[in-house]
């Protein structure tokens, strides 16, 4: 019987690869979403599930965790240095590391910070950060990449790198006289920190260090930068968090002015005053927090809250991950729900195709019958097309879901630091899969009735 | 069964019909209304009669395709009546073979293989055509004049009416069935070719001593058979008209 329907189809050849095919897009949507989905969620978890808090300026929890952990968008405004110290001296807390952003190296997010962040960062469920090769900066001008930048880039310890002002890939502002020198490279970790920067905060806060606070308003910058982009002595002066508006501003910064060295007298200063601030930056993004005891975190996050200094807001990073979920669970209900009409669409073409070629079967089915095959019988052959059609489907899609994924892993792992490694299906993803074969059979009932009921009433000769 | 008790062609009829009466579901009157008919092991019977007589009906009800009542037909000794749905159908793989007027092959299978479908639902017929049933398939082909592996082996499709009808005489002989059953199989042959194949299919169903009934509207062929007899004389319920 499986070798009669294996032939059968064979001599369908043409139509069933097309049937099958469409039933392994289908799969190989869904598999792909789901994939993805877990995917994001596990490296999101990942690369937050070793802060106990985060602390930034007051603004939106998923924005502040999006652009600190991940690097992706902004925090709003900078924090003073003041709430820093505050945040560090509060009882329960083990330990807070500085965090400060806003600049990219070839499209790669940099993060200011100190040695102590290397020591105190875990990710994907308590694992601490290994390096690869070298160690933490002491330096300045010292820094560590991660993994998918080094390699990448093909950095090593020793390598002089040079960041860009903005979080844009298109770099208009290098703060090319102020280099840093790659002192570690982490260990790949499969989450957000595999692709970033990360440099002393005391050389980050070099470069943007200025007089005065940065202005919240970047349009209020703006035509004063025109005006005379030499003003403030720097010309990579825009050091605030918006980062948005970079290219707006980038360009009116004269690159003659850093031109072949010529360090002009100002810049000299004004790296002098950065030193001098060089343990006690200005003004920082964010902190990240470690507690001696995690289940104080709630009223922690209260007091924090209330703190007078200025407006904070503390950030639990799961918390903030699920309402992130939130958001994006309405797409990737669209994108799921999409999948499935895909696949209902997959199977609908397999109960076409097994249907539209009954007529032409009869002849088939009545000699099967007068060589003793009974109705019932018939009634499997078809159900054996169908699974065998469905499982061909399911295994080229999970075929086609890798080979698709493949191309798009190294993408991925560089924009969001999402790891799409082939895996056979997960628990979830096989009854997923098991779903839709199921489905394929009980879709295929309906050609297998009327097959059914044609034979029967057939017989031995055709009545047509 | 019974027919496994009884030796082929010691006392037993091939086929036995008595007082077979079938109307179709819903139909006013019946199709068939059959005194009585024997067919011996071995013995070839040419029915003819024109369409609409109840020949369909009545192979039909030989194949134990549709349900008649118990102690009307008889093949073998066995009651095709008394047995139910898919025993008649393992009744119908083991001890008859069919073959129709035309397409009487599943078109993408080798002339071969549409032999050895009759193998495949019948472990009775598979171990009467021996340790390899391919061998006997071949043997019968080759008998019926079918030798030429390249006409074997090709799928059934590319073969002409002639050589298609003499691959389906020998699904229906292969693995010894008690009984042939023949529905017209010549009427897409020409007059040559049909007086060829019936010679050929008598000369096999004797070979292999299975009964044969012949039905056919073309009495030209009647000379050719042990015995003929009119459909319009044996079925009662045909109108004088037919």
């Amino acid at each position: 019987m499986l070798t009669h329907a294996l032939k059968s189809l064979w001599n369908r050849r043409f139509v069933a690869v097309l049937t099958i095919l469409s039933v392994a897009l289908s799969v190989a949507l869904i598999v792909g979403v789901e994939r993805l989905r877990d995917a994001a969620r596990e490296s999101f978890t990942d690369s937050a599930s070793g802060l106990d808090l985060i602390v930034a300026a007051r603004g939106n929890p998923v924005q502040i965790l999006l652009a600190t952990v991940f690097g992706v968008g902004s925090t709003g405004q900078a924090i003073g240095w003041d709430s820093f110290e505050m945040v560090e001296a509060l009882p329960g807390v083990a330990w807070a590391v500085p965090i400060s952003m806003g600049d990219n190296h070839r499209g790669f997010p940099v993060i200011g910070t100190t040695a102590e962040y290397f020591e105190h960062f875990r990710h994907s469920g308590g694992q601490a950060l290994r390096f690869g090769d070298g160690g933490a900066f002491a330096a300045a001008d010292g820094a560590v990449v991660g993994a998918e930048v080094a390699a990448r880039f093909g950095y090593a310890p020793g390598t002089v790198i040079v960041n860009a002002h903005g979080a844009g890939r298109v770099a208009f502002d290098v703060h090319d006289e102020a280099p840093f020198r790659i002192s570690g490279v982490l260990a790949p970790t499969g989450t957000a920190v595999d692709r970033m920067v990360l440099v002393s905060l005391a050389g980050f806060d070099a470069l943007h260090a200025r007089p005065e606070t940065p202005p919240e308003d970047p349009f209020a910058t703006a035509p004063k930068a025109r005006a005379s982009p030499l003003q403030d002595g720097s010309g990579y002066a825009e050091g605030d968090a918006d980062q948005e508006d970079d290219h707006r501003h980038g360009h009116t910064h004269p690159t003659a002015a850093r031109a072949a060295g010529t360090r002009g007298p100002s810049e000299h200063s004004h790296d002098a005053e950065a030193h001098d601030h060089a343990q006690e930056p200005a003004r920082i993004n964010a902190v990240y927090v470690g507690l001696t005891d995690r289940t104080a975190v709630l009223s922690l996050q209260r007091t924090l809250s209330r703190y007078r200094g200025e407006p904070l807001t503390a950030v639990l990073p799961n918390l903030a991950l699920l309402e992130l979920w939130t958001i994006t669970g309405t797409t990737e209900a669209a994108l799921r729900l999409m999948a499935w009409a895909v696949a209902l669409a997959g199977l609908l073409g397999m109960v076409v195709m097994l249907s539209a070629t009954i007529e032409a079967r009869r002849r088939e089915f009545a000699i099967l019958r007068s060589v003793g095959a009974n109705p019932a019988r018939i009634f499997g052959l078809i159900v054996i097309e169908a699974a065998i059609l469905s499982l061909a489907g399911i295994l080229t899609g999970i075929a086609l879901a890798a080979v698709a994924t493949t191309p798009a892993e190294p993408l991925l792992a560089a924009r969001f630091g999402i790891r799409l490694a082939f895996a056979l299906p997960r628990a979830r993803e096989l009854a997923l899969l098991v779903a839709i074969f199921c489905a394929g059979l009980l879709a295929s009932l309906v050609p297998a009735a009327r097959v059914y009921r044609t034979t029967v009433a057939d017989g031995l000769t055709v009545r047509l | 069964m019974q027919s496994e008790r009884n030796p082929r062609g010691v006392s037993l009829s091939a086929l036995t019909l008595s007082n077979l009466a079938f109307s179709w579901p819903r139909a006013a009157r019946r199709t068939l209304d059959i005194g009585s008919l024997a067919l011996q092991p071995g013995e070839s019977l040419f029915l003819y009669g024109p369409s609409g007589c109840g020949k369909s009906t009545l192979l039909s009800a030989i194949a134990g395709v549709v349900a008649v009542p118990a102690d009307a037909i008889r093949v073998g000794g066995t009651d095709i009546g008394a047995l139910r749905g898919s025993a008649r159908d393992r009744f119908r793989a083991d001890h008859l073979g069919v073959i129709f007027q035309v397409f009487n092959l599943v078109p993408w299978l080798s002339a071969r293989d549409n032999v050895l479908l009759a193998t495949r639902f019948s472990k009775r017929r598979r171990e009467r055509a021996g340790p390899r049933p391919e061998f006997a398939a071949m043997q019968l082909l080759s008998e019926l004049g079918l030798s030429d592996p390249a006409v074997i082996n090709a799928p059934a499709a590319a073969l002409s009416v002639g050589q298609q009808q003499r691959v389906a005489a020998a699904r229906a002989l292969i693995g010894q069935p008690d009984l042939i059953l023949a529905d017209e199989p010549t009427s897409a042959l020409d007059d040559a070719a049909k007086a060829a194949f019936v010679d050929l299919l008598a000369r096999e169903c004797t070979a292999e001593g299975a009964a044969l009934l012949f039905v056919s509207h073309d009495r030209s062929l009647e000379r050719r058979f042990d015995r003929s007899l009119a459909l319009t004389d044996l079925n009662r319920a045909v109108a004088v008209a037919c």
